[in-house]
C-alpha cells in the first residue's frame, strides 16, 4: 500500500474509532485487551474465498488479521475474467450488445442502456422519445431488482434470512415484466443502438402500474424487518465508515458515495436517456456507514418508483428506433458515455476506427472501482464485519472480472 | 468501381448520420445498371464516414492558461462536445497533478490505453477526469512507445491504483512509481498482455494453462 492510501485508511479508522461504538462492540474490545498478549504475536494470515459465499461469487479476499481484528486486506479477482474488451474488438457493434448484459447480470438491463447509448453519441444519433421513455423505466425497474438482490443476500450475510424470502418474491414481478417485454428475464438485451427493437406489449402499463401499486407497501414491509431490527443496528451502524473524500479520492460512485454524503447522481449531474424531464431526489447519508448505505438503497427504490410512475403515465407515441443505417460504422473518433448504473457509474469509451467493430472498448465498471475502497473500510473491524462490507459495497463479480 | 469514383463527390457536404442514410440509397440503385453484386454497392457508402465529425481546437479560460504555459507539448481538442488534452508524455505528471489541484479535477473516472501496433509510439495512455465542482469531463490523452514507462498518478488519486494495474496486465505499461505494479485480472504467471493486437483472440499461454490447471488447453 502506498503511503497515501494508508494516510486514508487511518483517517477512515479515526472516524469509526472506539469511542463512538456500541455497547456491544465495545465489550469485543474489553475482551480482546484482556486477551491481548496471546494475540499479539499470532498476527495471522487467512484467506477468504473464492468459494466462499458471502463473498457474492469468486472473489478471494487474503486477510491479514490480529486475533479476530482486520489489519489489512487484499483482494484477489479476476477468476470471472473472460475477456470482454478483447471480445469487443472482434464483434461488430452490434453483435457486441448482448455481451453487456453479462457483465452485470443483475442489472442486464442498464448495462445494454450504457452501451447503445455510447454507440449512439459516438454515431450522432438520438433514440426517439418513445424509446427514451421505455429504457427509462425498464432500468429503473432493473435498479430496483438489483437493489431488492442487494437486499436479501447482504441481510442473508449478516445473518437475517427472511429478507432474501421477500425480496426474490418481490423482484420476480419485475422479472416477469421483462419476460414479457422481451422474452428474458435476466440477460435481456432489451435495446439496440437507435432505440428499442420492441414495441411495450398490449397492457405493458398496466403491468407497471399493478408493479408499483404491489411494490410499495413491500419496501414498508422490508423497512419492518430491518431498520430498528437491533441486531441489524449493531451489525451496521458504524460498520465500513468511508468519508466522502475518502470515497471521492478513491474513485467510488453510486449509493456509496451517496452514503456519505456526497450528492452526486449522474442522472442528475450529467443527465441522459430522458431524465431529465422527471422529477426525483437524490437521498443521501451522513455517516457512510453500512447502515447508511442500507437506507440511501432503500430511498433510492422509492424515487426509482417515482420515476417510473411518471414515465409511464405519460409515454409519448412514435418510433421507437431512431435512423440508424443497416450496418453500423461510426466515423473515426472516440468517445465516453456514462450512466448511473444500479452499483455507481459506469461508462464506455469507445474508439473507432470507421469500421464495423469498434477498435477499442473499454468498460469502466463501478464494482471495479467500488470494491477497491474495501481495504480502508474493513481495517480494524471484525472478520464477521468483513462479510457485512462486502454485501454493502454491492458488489457483482462479473462486472468486477468481466 | 465507376462508383466509387463517383461516390466521394456527393458525401463530403453530407457529415449527419441522417443524411449519409439518404446517400446509401442512390447506391444502391445503381449495381443493376453496372451489374454488380449488391455487397460490393454498399461499400461506396463507406468514404463518407470519415468525412463525419472531426476534432476541433477547444478553446478555455483554463486551455489558454496552460496552452501559454507549455506550448506545443499540450494540444487542446474537442470531439462531438467532449473536451480533450493531447499532451506530450514528458508533461503529464505536471499536468496531470495541475488538473487536480488547480482545477479540481478531484474524480479520476478511469485509466485506460489503447493500443496502434503501426505507429511509431504504439499506445495511447488516457485519462479519465471528473470534477465535482465543476460538473465537468475532461480526458488527457498520451502517447508512448513500446517498453517505455509513465508515470504513475496513484499519489495524485488513490484509485489509480488499480486502474493502472489494470493497464499494465492488459497492455504491459508500465507506470513509475506505482506502489505495487502486479497484475490484477490475469494471474501472477501469466505471459503475454491480451489487450494489445499482436495477441490474438483465441491465444493464451499454453505453458500456464497445462502446468497450473493440469489440461492441455482452456479452448
Amino acid at each position: 500500500m502506498s503511503a497515501e492510501t494508508n494516510e486514508v485508511s487511518s483517517r477512515a479508522l479515526l472516524s469509526s474509532d472506539a469511542s463512538n461504538r456500541s455497547a456491544l462492540e465495545r465489550s469485543h474490545l474489553d475482551l480482546e485487551t484482556a486477551e491481548k498478549p496471546y494475540l499479539d504475536s499470532n498476527e495471522l494470515i487467512i484467506n477468504m474465498g473464492p468459494q466462499h459465499p458471502a463473498t457474492h461469487g469468486v472473489l478471494r479476499v487474503i486477510l491479514k488479521l490480529d486475533g479476530e481484528r482486520v489489519l489489512g486486506t487484499e483482494c484477489v479477482i479476476g477468476y470471472l475474467h473472460r475477456g470482454v474488451e478483447k471480445i469487443a474488438e472482434n464483434r461488430t457493434y452490434t453483435m457486441f450488445n448482448p455481451y453487456v448484459d453479462r457483465m452485470d447480470y443483475c442489472a442486464a438491463v442498464s448495462n445494454g442502456l450504457g452501451y447503445c447509448e455510447a454507440v449512439e453519441k459516438l454515431l450522432n444519433v438520438v433514440a426517439p422519445p418513445r424509446a427514451q421513455y421505455i429504457r427509462v423505466i425498464l432500468t429503473e425497474l432493473n435498479r430496483i431488482a438489483s437493489h431488492q438482490l442487494w437486499l436479501g443476500t447482504h441481510a442473508l450475510d449478516i445473518g437475517a434470512m427472511t429478507p432474501l424470502f421477500y425480496t426474490f418474491r418481490d423482484r420476480e414481478e419485475i422479472l416477469k415484466i421483462f419476460e414479457k417485454y422481451c422474452g428474458a428475464r435476466l440477460t435481456t438485451h432489451a435495446f439496440r443502438i437507435g432505440g428499442c427493437q420492441y414495441e411495450t406489449y398490449a397492457g405493458f402499463e398496466k403491468d407497471v402500474n399493478n408493479f408499483l401499486t404491489f411494490f410499495a407497501p413491500k419496501i414498508d414491509e422490508y423497512e419492518t424487518l430491518l431498520t430498528t431490527n437491533r441486531i441489524w443496528l449493531e451489525r451496521t451502524k458504524n460498520v465500513g465508515v468511508i468519508s466522502g473524500a475518502d470515497a471521492i479520492a478513491l474513485g467510488v460512485t453510486g449509493p456509496v458515495l451517496r452514503a456519505s454524503g456526497v450528492k452526486w447522481d449522474l442522472r442528475k449531474a450529467q443527465p441522459y436517456a430522458a431524465y431529465s424531464e422527471f422529477d426525483f431526489e437524490i437521498p443521501v447519508g451522513t455517516n457512510g456507514d453500512t447502515y447508511d448505505r442500507y437506507l440511501v438503497r432503500m430511498e433510492e427504490m422509492r424515487q426509482s418508483m417515482r420515476i417510473i410512475e411518471q414515465a409511464v403515465s405519460r409515454i409519448p407515441e412514435g418510433a421507437i428506433m431512431g435512423k440508424v443505417p443497416k450496418v453500423i460504422k461510426p466515423p473515426v473518433g472516440e468517445i465516453y458515455h456514462s450512466i448511473e448504473a444500479p452499483k455507481g457509474e459506469l461508462g464506455y469509451f469507445i474508439v473507432s476506427d470507421g469500421s464495423t467493430q469498434p477498435y477499442r472498448l473499454r468498460v469502466r465498471p463501478p464494482s471495479f472501482v467500488n470494491l477497491q475502497a474495501l481495504d480502508v473500510m474493513v481495517r480494524g473491524l471484525l472478520v464477521a464485519d468483513v462479510v457485512a462490507v462486502i454485501g454493502t459495497i454491492d458488489i457483482v463479480l462479473g462486472e468486477v472480472d468481466r | 468501381m465507376a462508383e466509387e469514383v463517383k461516390t466521394p463527390d456527393p458525401t463530403p457536404p453530407l457529415p449527419d448520420g441522417e443524411k449519409k442514410a439518404l446517400v446509401e440509397k442512390p447506391t444502391a440503385e445503381k449495381p443493376t445498371a453496372s451489374g454488380e453484386p449488391a455487397k460490393p454497392a454498399a461499400k461506396p457508402a463507406a468514404p463518407a464516414k470519415p468525412a463525419g465529425p472531426v476534432p476541433l481546437p477547444w478553446t478555455s479560460p483554463m486551455v489558454e492558461k496552460y496552452r501559454s504555459q507549455y506550448g506545443s507539448g499540450l494540444d487542446p481538442l474537442t470531439y462531438l462536445g467532449q473536451n480533450y488534452l493531447a499532451v506530450d508524455r514528458s508533461l503529464i505528471p505536471d499536468i496531470l497533478r495541475l488538473l487536480r489541484e488547480e482545477e479540481q479535477f478531484d474524480y479520476c473516472v478511469d485509466i485506460t490505453a489503447a493500443h496502434y501496433p503501426k505507429r511509431e509510439k504504439q499506445f495511447d495512455v488516457i485519462w479519465i477526469l471528473y470534477s465535482f465542482p465543476r460538473n465537468e469531463r475532461v480526458r488527457v490523452k498520451t502517447q508512448i512507445a513500446d517498453g517505455a514507462s509513465i508515470a504513475s498518478s496513484v499519489s495524485i488519486w488513490p484509485t489509480a491504483n488499480w486502474l493502472e494495474r489494470e493497464v499494465y496486465d492488459m497492455f504491459g505499461i508500465q507506470f513509475d512509481g506505482h506502489p505495487d505494479l502486479k497484475r490484477i485480472l490475469l494471474p501472477d504467471g501469466w505471459k503475454g498482455h491480451p489487450l494489445r493486437k499482436d495477441y490474438g483472440i483465441l491465444q493464451q499461454d499454453k505453458e500456464w494453462v497445462q502446468i497450473n490447471l493440469g489440461i492441455e488447453s482452456g479452448q
